[in-house]
């Protein structure tokens, strides 16, 4: 038991994804040990979100390997999967049903034995303080409690690991802060590593141990936040420095049409 | 937090046998969800059940009138009847692709792409997922008979072999549009080819008259086309015996339907996780 604590929960070597000629992810290694909240920052289209597909065994690696959990994400991807969580950032709730029932369904797929079924489900939505919506729509819901929701979904099976994609894109100051106290209670409670992506700075700098800058592809630097404010050598300085120190000037022209477009419309809808 | 392995009874050591009652186990929730779906929007089923009381009461007593399609000895809506229960199965299902493409476009697809329910299960239970919509409509065509006094030969067991025949109808063809949504992902491009597909599917098939009347050039593809032979198992049972408008023993017409839909959700299990990236 002790060799498995002692490993890393997510053990990423020289993973690579190429779209054609893009390469959308460059030779990535790094690695996230059990109770970790590990942040990968960068301005869109960094690489972010086709890192975290990997991960979950949505979208197959060209090259490279990683461990998640103790198995690896193209030898035995329904292992892997079988011990993840995965918030994505677009709307994995259903609205066209009640809470209860989304956490139901998610029950049913991964096995979760009928008689503890439902304990197990007001015990989720009590830990997210949705227990008062259980039988409301998620059509009526608000946009926090969307993501609550979600991440109430994502640890039903009691994952290993938990990634979550740009968690609070969409949201209001208020909600934002409920899901940040959400992710760090979840993490003291528990203890479950947590795998992020974000490109808001302070969102980072609040939950993350350590943080990994994502750049066209490939990871620039990894540190704690301060080791990475540290490296720039001068006084003062935000990770807002370090993020534009590493992502350079291009922060502002890089983002597709379709990024642009998703993000907008997650952001209407959680609105 | 424990270890999943010592929570979720997929990850118990336990063979062959708990795996299926895994599997079993998804495909009920699979079938559960969509069925609490309907309850909270049953819309859809009632909007749909214009359709075939149009083609029964319209165009199928304006028919039986003029005696224009020979289908002795039985009358034509005798004959009609299973044609359009076996099309409102087919119009409903070609269109249940629509559905993976929206849950593609808001995410919710991911949700169950990251399970570890294998692909072929998740496939597999969207198609007996249709179902339930297939079952509604084969209700209002069979009550709609009834209230046209269309003779039929209705006992426990033709019922039963009429569920087993739209169930797997249903499979058949939202098998066959989840193939087409994972090909084409946007919803433009599926209606467009769904439009496309559903009026040759029908008007080359045995639905609304007998082959031999079809042009020749058309018959091979009638006899390629499975809502053929949908239409043939769905005549075989509620048709009385000895009508002598039947093509194909009732056998045949199900392990055609079986094979196919089969064959369908191992190619879709393919395409499906391709919806997620």
């Amino acid at each position: 038991m002790s060799v498995t604590l002692a490993a890393p929960v997510v053990d990423v070597q020289e993973l690579s994804r190429r779209f054609g000629d893009f390469t959308a992810v460059d030779r990535l290694s790094f690695a996230v040990p059990r109770n970790e909240v590990f942040g990968l920052i960068g301005p869109n289209g960094a690489g972010k979100t086709t890192t975290i597909k990997m991960l979950t065994t949505l979208l197959a690696a060209t090259s490279g390997r990683a461990m998640v959990a103790g198995y690896e994400i193209s030898a035995q991807p329904a292992e892997v999967r079988r011990r993840i969580g995965y918030v994505p950032q677009l709307i994995s709730a259903d609205a066209a049903v009640t809470g209860y029932e989304n956490l139901w369904v998610v029950a049913g797929l991964y096995g979760i034995p009928r008689t503890e079924r439902q304990l197990r489900i007001r015990e989720a939505l009590e830990h997210v303080g949705l227990q008062a919506f259980a039988d409301e729509l998620v059509r009526n819901y608000s946009g926090g409690m969307i993501r609550r929701l979600e991440i109430a979904s994502a640890l039903l099976h009691r994952p290993e690991v938990l990634f979550l994609d740009e968690p609070t894109v969409g949201l209001d100051p208020v909600a934002r802060e409920a899901v940040w106290e959400q992710i760090l209670e979840l993490q003291r409670t528990y203890g479950t590593a947590i795998l992020l992506t974000t490109h808001y700075m302070e969102e980072a700098d609040r939950l993350c141990a350590r943080i990994g800058v994502l750049h066209r592809g490939r990871l620039v630097a990894v540190g704690s936040p301060a080791e990475l404010k540290a490296r720039l050598g001068r006084p003062g300085v935000t990770l807002q420095d370090v993020f534009m120190h590493f992502a350079g000037e291009e922060v502002e022209l890089t983002g597709s049409y379709r990024e642009t477009g998703r993000t907008r419309r997650v952001a209407a809808r959680l609105e | 937090m424990p270890p999943a392995s010592s929570n979720v009874a997929l990850g118990r050591p336990g063979g062959r046998a708990l795996e299926g009652l895994t599997a079993l186990g998804q495909i009920a929730t699979i079938v559960g969800y969509e069925a609490r779906k309907l309850r909270h929007d049953p819309s859809e089923l009632l909007l749909r059940a214009i359709q075939p009381a149009l083609w029964l009461v319209v165009f199928g007593s304006a028919l039986s009138e003029i005696h224009a399609i020979p289908t002795a000895p039985l009358s034509y809506l005798q004959y009609l009847t299973p044609g359009i229960l076996a099309q409102s199965v087919l119009f409903i299902a070609i269109f249940y692709g629509i559905a993976a493409i929206r849950e593609r476009e808001l995410g919710i697809i991911i949700k169950f792409l990251v399970s570890p329910a294998r692909r072929t299960i998740l496939v597999g239970g969207r198609a007996l997922s249709a179902s339930l919509r297939g079952l509604s409509q084969a209700l209002v065509v069979l009550l709609l008979a009834t209230a046209l006094s269309v003779h039929l030969d209705l006992t426990p067991l033709t019922v039963l072999g009429v569920v087993v025949t739209v169930v797997l109808g249903s499979a058949l063809f939202s098998t066959l549009s989840m193939v087409i949504a994972s090909l084409v992902k946007t919803q433009e491009r599926f209606l467009g080819i769904g439009q496309l597909l559903t009026m040759p599917l029908f008007f080359a098939s045995n639905a609304i008259y007998p082959l031999k009347i079809m042009p020749p050039w058309l018959r091979p593809f009638a006899l390629v086309n499975p809502l053929t032979y949908l239409v043939d198992a769905l005549r075989n049972l509620v048709l009385p015996a000895g009508s002598g408008l039947t093509i194909f023993p009732l056998a045949l017409d199900l392990g055609v339907l079986l094979g196919t839909t089969l064959g369908l959700i191992l190619l879709a299990a393919q395409l499906y996780p391709r919806m997620a990236q």
